[in-house]
């Protein structure tokens, strides 16, 4: 009999996983640098605290947990900055956000 | 069930790296470095269980810190020029 915490934690491990691939498919194949932001997104989001949930569970209530958790809260409170950061100065350096309008070669 | 993590995080890896190479702005390149942060962040927690070695998440962290102020200088650099002289107040 398989305990329960391990489906658990299987489960999010593996689902982590298939969101931080899915993110970095969208990473590739998107065809602007805004929508690249957008996709890559998932990875921080949903592909990082599935994982980190995952590990958690396997952890227990320990002090590796609570490093887990200072992790999650780093990326949780890190990423959103870098990303905004990046946009903005996407913005400013002149990359143009509509830029699948116009010549196929800048995509 | 860590060494499918391990390898889907490896996956992930591969293919930031696949954008860095071929991202046509500078800045397509920060953003595909900064999900490699990220993913080598969660690759150093998922192999420090895989090999029940959880220190592994004190090296983690310091280089989730590392990462997140290094994106940052370097998009500074790239959208100022430079790296805080005094002269230019408008940044």
């Amino acid at each position: 009999m398989i305990p329960v915490a391990d489906v658990v934690s299987w489960v999010c491990l593996l689902a982590g996983g298939a969101f931080a691939i899915i993110g970095a498919l969208g990473l590739v194949r998107m065809p602007s640098l805004f929508t690249r932001i957008h996709a890559a997104s998932v990875i921080d989001t949903l592909g990082a605290g599935l994982i980190l949930l995952g590990l958690v569970v396997q952890a227990g209530f320990t002090l590796i947990a609570v490093k887990l958790a200072v992790l999650a809260l780093l990326i949780v409170f890190t990423t959103p900055v870098a990303t905004h950061a990046l946009a903005k100065a996407a913005m400013a350096r002149g990359v143009d956000p509509l830029q699948t309008q116009g010549d196929p070669s800048k995509r | 069930m860590f060494a499918a993590g391990a390898l889907a995080l490896l996956v992930t890896l591969a293919l930031a790296i696949t954008r860095a190479i071929a991202g046509p702005t500078v800045f397509d390149r920060v953003l595909a470095g900064n999900s490699v942060g990220t993913v080598a962040m969660l690759l150093l927690a998922v192999i420090g269980f895989l090999t029940s070695r959880p220190e592994f998440l004190d090296l983690a962290l310091i280089y989730g810190l590392l990462n997140a102020l290094g994106t940052i200088a370097v998009l500074k650099f790239f959208r100022v020029g430079d790296l805080g002289d005094p002269g230019q107040e408008d940044a």
